[in-house]
C-alpha cells in the first residue's frame, strides 16, 4: 500500500487546485443538504401538528378542513360518543373548530399578503392539544372579542403581539396572548373562541371537530362507528396522519427539486473532478512512473489516487456543511397550497443529513477519481518516467 | 482563421476531458435556465390580466363568497361596461392525486369578457347552450384521456356529490400564462345544485378606460362597506400578483440556488481547464521560439477556453428553450406557460463569457508573459 501522507502532501501542493475543486463540491453540497433540510423542516412542522390520540372529523369528501362542514346538532352528537375522552373537570375532551383563512399583510412588506388561518376553537382545544403552551399574557376568556397569536406569526405579521389589536372580519380583536405548539403548524395560526368566529366568518357551521381518543388504540374501532353512523355523514382521520397528508404535495415537490437539482449538479461536479484528476495524473506521471518502479502493484496506485480524489471531496463535503449548518432554524415560509394557507417552518439541517451530504461528496470524489485512477493504475513505467 | 485548426487540435487532444467540460458547463447552464425560469414565469403569471378588468372578492377573504345580489348594482356603477361571475369549486377527479383549477362561470358573459379563450366556434355554442356542460383546458384532453362529448364525474370537495358534466369545448389560451388546464361549467347549474344558494365567489368587471379603475373600485367598495360582506376591489393584475405572492420565498430560494449552482461548477470547470493549460509549458515556449508573438497565444489561448465555455453554454441554454416546450412542461400546473426567457439566454450567454475569461485569462495571461527560456528548461 501507498502511505495516504503521499496523497495527503500531493493535495497540500496544489493549494489553490484543491481548494477550487473543494469548494465546487462544498457549494453542490450545501445546496443537497440546504434543499432537504427546508423539505425537511416543512415536512416536520406538518407531521408534528395532530397528535395520534387525537381524531379529526371532517365532512365527508372534504380534502381538507376548509372544504369541510359539519352543523351544531354533529358536533354535540360527537361530543357525547363514548369514544371521547372525558377531562378532570367532566367535561368531554372534544373541539368543534371554524376554520378559515383571512388575508394578513407580511410586516417587512405591506404588499405582500398571505391567508393565515384563524381558527376558532372551544374551551377544551387547549387540553385536546396537549403540546400547545401559552408563552405570554393569558387565555381569551370565553364571551370577548380575544385571540391568542401562534409564536410564528409574531415576528411576520404586524399587531400580533399581547396587548395589540389585530383587524378582522371588520372588528377589533384584542392579542391577549402567544402560543407555542413544539414547531408544528399552528404556531402560524391565530386562535379565538369558535362561538366568537362563528357569526362573523360563515355563520352556525363548523369546519372540523376534534376530540381526544379514551383508548387510543381504539382508533379503528372508533373511525368504524362514526362513518357508519347513520345520523351525520363524515369521515373521521387520526390527527396526525390527516396533517401528515396535507403536507404531502408540497413536501413531494420540494424533494422532487431537491434531488433533480442536486443531481445536475452532481453529475457537473463529477465531470468536473474527473477533469481534475485527469490533470493532476497527467502532470504527475514521472511520480506515478517512479511509484511503479519502487514496486507498488498498480492495484494500490489506484487505490492511492482513489483515496486522494475522495480525501478533496471529503473536504468539500465537510466546507458544504459549515455552509450548510448557518441555515438551521432559518424561518421561511410559503403557502401550503393542499390547505391554501401561509405556513412558516424553519430550516433542519439535522446531523443525519449532516453525514448523508458527506457521504454524498465521498461518494462524488470516489465517482470523479475512478477513471483518472485506472489511467495512473495502467501507466507504463518506461513512458512514464520517459 | 488558419490558426482554427491550431485550437481545434489542441481541444481534440485530450478529446474526453474537453467533452466533460463542455458538459459541466452545459449541465450549469441548464440549470440556471431552468432556476431562472421558474422566477420569470411567476413573475409573468402575476403580471397577467387585462387593463379594463377588475376583480371583486370578499374583503373578508378568499374563501368567503358575494351574494349573487350583487351583480345587478355593480353593473348599475357608471363607467361599468360589463360584469361577469364565478365560483371556485374545486372538485377532484379519479384519485384526486392530479389537481387542476375548476370553477363555475357565468358563460356568455364569462367568454365575452376573456377573448383569451380561443374556442372553435361550433364548440362554444354547443357549451353555451348544454346547462350540463363543461369547457375544459386542452391540457386536460391530454392528461386524463378525456374527449370531446365524454361525461366526466367530478367529486365535489366543498360541495359534495358527484358531479357530472359534458365536455361540450375545448379551449387553448392565447396568452400561455393563463393556463390550459381548467375546466369551467354553468354557474346556473351549479346554483341549481346547491339549492339557490345565490352564492359568487368573484366578480370580473369590465370597465371603460383603465384610467378610470381607482375610483370605480373604490365606488364599489364604498357601495357595500356597510353590508353584510363587505367587498375588496383592485385590477386584475393585483388578484394575480396576490397569488404570486402567495410563494412567499420561493423565488428568493430558487435564484440563491442557481447563484450557487452555477458558481459551484464554473468553479470546478474553471479549475480543470487551468490544470489542463498548465501542462503546456513546454509547448508554448516551443511556439514562441518558432515566431508566435505573445499577443497571438494570449489570444489562442483565450479562443480555447472561450471555445469550451460557449460551447457548452449552447448545449445547456439550447436544450432548456428546447426541451421544456417539447415535454409541455408547466410543474404540475403551479407554472402555466413556463418558458426560458430571452434575457435568462443573455444572462446565461455573459455567465459563459464570464467563464471563458476567468479561466482562460491566467493561463493565457502566463503563456503570453512566459520567458521562453525559462520554459524551455521547466521539467514537468
Amino acid at each position: 500500500m501507498i502511505p495516504i501522507v503521499y496523497n495527503v502532501r500531493s493535495v497540500v501542493q496544489r493549494p489553490v487546485s484543491t481548494a477550487l475543486t473543494a469548494l465546487g463540491v462544498g457549494l453542490v453540497v450545501a445546496v443537497f443538504i440546504g434543499m432537504l433540510a427546508l423539505a425537511n423542516g416543512f415536512s416536520a412542522a406538518l407531521a408534528k401538528t395532530g397528535s395520534d390520540r387525537n381524531v379529526i372529523i371532517l365532512r365527508k369528501g372534504a380534502d381538507s378542513e376548509l372544504s369541510s362542514g359539519l352543523g351544531r346538532d354533529v358536533a354535540s352528537m360527537i361530543s357525547s360518543d363514548p369514544h371521547v375522552a372525558t377531562a378532570a373537570d367532566g367535561h368531554p375532551l372534544v373541539s368543534p373548530e371554524v376554520y378559515v383563512l383571512i388575508p394578513m399583510a407580511k410586516s417587512f412588506d405591506t404588499t405582500q399578503m398571505a391567508n393565515v388561518v384563524v381558527r376558532g376553537i372551544s374551551e377544551q382545544a387547549w387540553q385536546v392539544r396537549n403540546n400547545v403552551t401559552i408563552t405570554a399574557g393569558q387565555k381569551p376568556t370565553s364571551g370577548r372579542a380575544e385571540v391568542c397569536v401562534g409564536g410564528r406569526l409574531t415576528q411576520r405579521f404586524p399587531h400580533t403581539k399581547v396587548g395589540q389589536t389585530l383587524h378582522f372580519a371588520g372588528r377589533d380583536w384584542t392579542v391577549v396572548c402567544n402560543f407555542t405548539a413544539a414547531g408544528s403548524a399552528f404556531e402560524s395560526e391565530v386562535w379565538g373562541e369558535n362561538e366568537q368566529f362563528m357569526p362573523v366568518f360563515r355563520g352556525e357551521v363548523f369546519q372540523s371537530i376534534t376530540f381526544r381518543l379514551k383508548d387510543p388504540a381504539a382508533f379503528t374501532e372508533a373511525q368504524r362507528a362514526l362513518q357508519a353512523d347513520k345520523r351525520f355523514t363524515v369521515d373521521a382521520h387520526r390527527e396526525a396522519e390527516f396533517y401528515a397528508q396535507q403536507s404531502q404535495l408540497l413536501g413531494r415537490i420540494l424533494s422532487f427539486l431537491a434531488v433533480m437539482i442536486t443531481g445536475i449538479m452532481a453529475v457537473g461536479a463529477v465531470f468536473g473532478a474527473i477533469n481534475t484528476m485527469y490533470a493532476a495524473i497527467s502532470s504527475r506521471a514521472p511520480e506515478i512512473g517512479v511509484l511503479l518502479t519502487l514496486g507498488f502493484k498498480p492495484g494500490s496506485v489506484l487505490l492511492s489516487f482513489l483515496a486522494e480524489s475522495a480525501f478533496i471531496a471529503l473536504i468539500g463535503g465537510v466546507l458544504g456543511c459549515v455552509f450548510a449548518l448557518p441555515l438551521n432554524g432559518i424561518v421561511t415560509s410559503t403557502t401550503n397550497w393542499s390547505s391554501f394557507s401561509e405556513i412558516a417552518f424553519s430550516f433542519r439541517v439535522t446531523p443525519a443529513l449532516l453525514l448523508v451530504g458527506v457521504i454524498f461528496a465521498v461518494v462524488m470524489g470516489v465517482v470523479g477519481g475512478f477513471f483518472p485512477a485506472l489511467r495512473a493504475a495502467r501507466l507504463q513505467v518506461v513512458q512514464a518516467l520517459r | 482563421m488558419k490558426y482554427l485548426q491550431l485550437v481545434l487540435a489542441n481541444l481534440g487532444r485530450h478529446k474526453l476531458r474537453s467533452i466533460l467540460t463542455i458538459l459541466s458547463v452545459a449541465l450549469a447552464l441548464f440549470l440556471f435556465a431552468s432556476l431562472r425560469s421558474v422566477t420569470t414565469t411567476l413573475a409573468a403569471t402575476a403580471q397577467l390580466g387585462g387593463a379594463r378588468r377588475l376583480v371583486t372578492t370578499n374583503a373578508t377573504g378568499i374563501v368567503f363568497v358575494l351574494p349573487l345580489a350583487y351583480g345587478n348594482r355593480i353593473k348599475a356603477l357608471p363607467g361599468v361596461t360589463g360584469l361577469s361571475w364565478a365560483n371556485w369549486f374545486g372538485g377532484r377527479y379519479g384519485d384526486g392525486k392530479s389537481f387542476f383549477a375548476n370553477f363555475a362561470v357565468d358563460p356568455e358573459s364569462y367568454l365575452k369578457m376573456y377573448p383569451e379563450f380561443i374556442i372553435p366556434e361550433d364548440q362554444k355554442q354547443a357549451f353555451l347552450r348544454d346547462r350540463t356542460g363543461a369547457l375544459i383546458g386542452k391540457r386536460l384532453l391530454r392528461q386524463f384521456g378525456w374527449k370531446v362529448g365524454q361525461n366526466v364525474t367530478l367529486q365535489g370537495t366543498i360541495f359534495p356529490g358527484d358531479w357530472t358534466f359534458t365536455v361540450d369545448a375545448v379551449y387553448t389560451p392565447s396568452d400561455p400564462s393563463l393556463g390550459d388546464d381548467a375546466l369551467v361549467f354553468h354557474h346556473e347549474y351549479f346554483d341549481e345544485r346547491i339549492g339557490r344558494a345565490g352564492i359568487a365567489g368573484w366578480y370580473i368587471v369590465e370597465i371603460d378606460d383603465p384610467a378610470h379603475a381607482p375610483q370605480i373600485a373604490k365606488a364599489i367598495d364604498d357601495m357595500f362597506r356597510n353590508s353584510s360582506s363587505p367587498t375588496k376591489t383592485g385590477t386584475e393584475k393585483e388578484f394575480q400578483a396576490s397569488f404570486a405572492t402567495m410563494w412567499g420565498n420561493v423565488s428568493f430560494l430558487m435564484s440563491t440556488i442557481g447563484l450557487a449552482v452555477v458558481f459551484a461548477i464554473l468553479l470546478v470547470t474553471a479549475n480543470a481547464m487551468m490544470m489542463s493549460a498548465r501542462e503546456r509549458t513546454g509547448e508554448i515556449a516551443v511556439l514562441k521560439t518558432v515566431g508566435f508573438s505573445d499577443r497571438l497565444l494570449f489570444a489562442l489561448t483565450m479562443v480555447e477556453a472561450g471555445v469550451l465555455a460557449l460551447t457548452g453554454a449552447a448545449i445547456g441554454l439550447g436544450g432548456a428553450k428546447v426541451l421544456y416546450p417539447a415535454i409541455n412542461f408547466n410543474g404540475v400546473g403551479f407554472l402555466p406557460g413556463f418558458k426560458v426567457a430571452t434575457s435568462t439566454l443573455i444572462i446565461g450567454t455573459l455567465v459563459a463569457i464570464g467563464l471563458m475569461l476567468a479561466s482562460g485569462l491566467v493561463p493565457a495571461l502566463r503563456a503570453a508573459r512566459m520567458p521562453i527560456v525559462q520554459a524551455l528548461r521547466k521539467v514537468e
